[in-house]
């Protein structure tokens, strides 16, 4: 487990947060870019000493100002992932995966290069030089390299940003693997909300530097309060649904969960599996009245818990449909309709974004 | 040929304190930095009769360190090719720590920090990392401190002074002969001999540089 509070100032802005990862989960470190993500990482992997506050992995402390405490970053024992890899130019690929390994004692080497290799599907590049290696083949080998230390922790800081979206979601998967093969725990730095959602059994938004919230995907996004900070195009709730069953024909999934059953295509996936749908807010639209002869499939009785004014033309508002779901209409709707806490409405979705393909066992 | 050994043992003399050197400019903020640097390059502004008379008044038989040296260990170095390896190490030291300083810049931080989160001390990442990323760099300045030894005339000849078969290096045999009535013929063979040299030292460096870029950057 991981165990933090930080605090420190610099001649821009202040870092103050503490926040806890479990074991073998993945935490996700979220906010928009310049908020200290960078700073906090930095400070937890020892690169950077905080004015004060402590760090500790497990039962062993590695800085609290109180005692007078800051191991060096070599003893730390933390695999961190630039965003920017980081390959020592010098050396072919197999040098830079055995770096960290060779100061490693003999007996501590759990996690081995053959399974290494073998996970990230590096077997290919491991004699090339790295100045003619593609974007997702750097990170997969920063993370082999990190691995290969034998970190107790796995630091990322948005190790996919200089990726393009397609190599991404190659990558994502082997994120969750490490979680779940190496049972590492890992602190993902992000401001991807899309990877969040994939990824994260836990996320911390931060803010200039400061903790604003803490708590479950699902929980978090649907706190009408953080749509600045999560971002509001994307703004929306998040799922937590189980594969019900696949209808062939019109290549149809039912997702299950707590309000009912959700239906999206193009998604093939065993019975069970554990899914997070994304209904973003504007793809939500509300009736008074149940819909007639409609194409949409998604139709959901509910009521409004909550209504979220920011004082634009447009409001959020959260209904329960036995999971909280977020809509966003515009304020003439909202007058016309004559909508309000209490209503009862129908709400549609358009569309479905779904946004992680295993939980991993839904922790 | 005494010029040489003069010029390699100064080069030899030069190239760790110059890394070190170099590497504490480039990389550590103290107080007393813009002092260090003055001093390192000194040097390159002064007149080098300056530095060989400095030299004379602390490394001479008489002088503080020269006599400690003569009584304790039986050491002499001025008028000795010895003290001429100093001289020339003395005036070619600012142009290696230039160049090593400048290659130490350009080193990026970030691997050296990735190196430490590996677990690498930092010796161990100075001579992992840093050291075969500026491998060039040295051999920059190893080549300009060769070459500027080569042609050390003023300290040299303030130092250690003109003496046949101990102290003449290249440059101070050509100005003897020039000195010397009908010594026009000979100054002339040893003109092109250290033009021959330079070039060979150019030509050298051009072809380490390419290979060790090639190494590094594959």
């Amino acid at each position: 487990m991981l165990e933090l509070s930080l605090n420190h100032r610099f001649e821009e802005f202040r870092i103050e947060l503490e926040f806890q990862a479990k074991v073998a989960s993945i935490t996700s470190l979220f906010g928009r870019s310049g908020t200290g993500k960078t700073s906090v990482i930095n400070m937890i992997a020892g690169l950077t000493t905080p004015d004060s506050g402590f760090v500790k992995v497990g039962d062993d402390v590695l800085f609290d100002s109180s005692k007078g405490i800051n191991v060096p970053p070599e003893k730390r024992r933390l695999g961190y992932i630039f965003q920017d890899s980081r390959l020592f130019p010098h050396m072919d690929v197999r040098g830079n995966l055995l770096y960290g390994s060779k100061m490693v004692p003999p007996n501590g080497q759990e996690i081995t290069f053959e399974r290494v290799v073998d996970i990230l599907q590096i077997g290919n590049l491991l004699d090339r030089k790295t100045s003619n290696l593609s974007g997702g083949e750097r990170q997969r080998i920063a993370i082999g390299r990190a691995l290969l230390s034998q970190p107790r922790l796995l630091l990322m800081d948005e190790p996919l940003a200089s990726i393009d979206a397609q190599l991404r979601s190659e990558i994502l998967p082997f994120i969750e693997e490490l979680r779940d093969t190496f049972g590492l725990t890992v602190l993902y730095v992000s401001h991807a909300i899309d990877e969040v959602i994939r990824l994260a059994d836990k996320m911390v938004l931060l803010d200039k530097g400061i903790k604003e919230a803490e708590g479950d995907v699902e929980e978090i996004m649907s706190r009408l309060d953080l749509h600045p900070l999560t971002g509001r195009f994307d703004a929306g709730a998040v799922l937590s649904t189980r594969v019900a069953d696949y209808d062939e024909d019109y290549d149809l999934t039912s997702l299950a969960f707590s309000g009912g059953v959700l239906r999206v295509t193009g998604v093939q996936l065993q019975p069970s599996t554990p899914v997070r749908a994304h209904i973003r807010a504007r793809d939500v639209s509300l009736m008074l009245a149940r819909p007639e002869g409609t194409s949409i499939l998604n139709v959901f009785e509910g009521q409004i818990m909550e209504v979220g004014d920011e004082g634009g033309p447009q409001l959020d508002l959260k209904i329960d449909i036995g999971s909280p779901l977020i809509a966003r209409v515009t304020r003439k709707s909202f007058n016309d309709l004559g909508l309000g806490v209490g209503k009862n409405v129908f709400a549609m979705i358009k569309a479905v974004a779904i946004d992680r393909r295993s939980l991993g066992g839904q922790r | 040929m005494l010029s040489l050994k003069v010029a390699l043992w100064s080069v030899v003399i030069t190239l760790p304190l110059g890394v070190l050197t170099a590497w504490v400019l480039a990389r550590k903020n103290f107080y007393g930095h813009a002092l260090l640097n003055g001093v390192v390059h000194l040097p390159l502004v002064l007149p080098p009769v300056v530095i060989g008379f400095f030299l004379l008044a602390m490394l001479g038989r008489q002088g503080p360190v020269g006599s400690f040296l003569h009584d304790v260990f039986g050491i002499t170095v001025a008028f000795t090719w010895q003290g001429a390896a100093i001289a020339s190490a003395i005036m070619a030291f600012p142009l290696m720590v230039r160049a090593i300083r400048l290659s130490i810049e350009n080193v990026d931080t970030g691997l050296e920090a990735a190196a430490r989160t590996l677990g690498a001390s930092p010796f161990r990442v100075f001579y992992s990392i840093t050291l075969p990323l500026i491998s060039p760099g040295i051999l920059a300045g190893v080549v300009l401190a060769f070459a500027r030894s080569l042609g050390e005339f003023g300290a040299t000849i303030t130092f250690v002074s003109n003496i046949p078969g101990e102290t003449r290096t290249l440059p101070l045999a050509i100005f003897s002969l020039v000195q010397t009535p009908g010594g026009e013929a000979g100054a002339l063979r040893l003109v092109v001999l250290s033009i021959i040299l330079a070039l060979a030292a150019l030509l050298f460096s051009e072809y380490l540089a390419r290979r060790t870029k090639q190494r590094i950057e594959g």
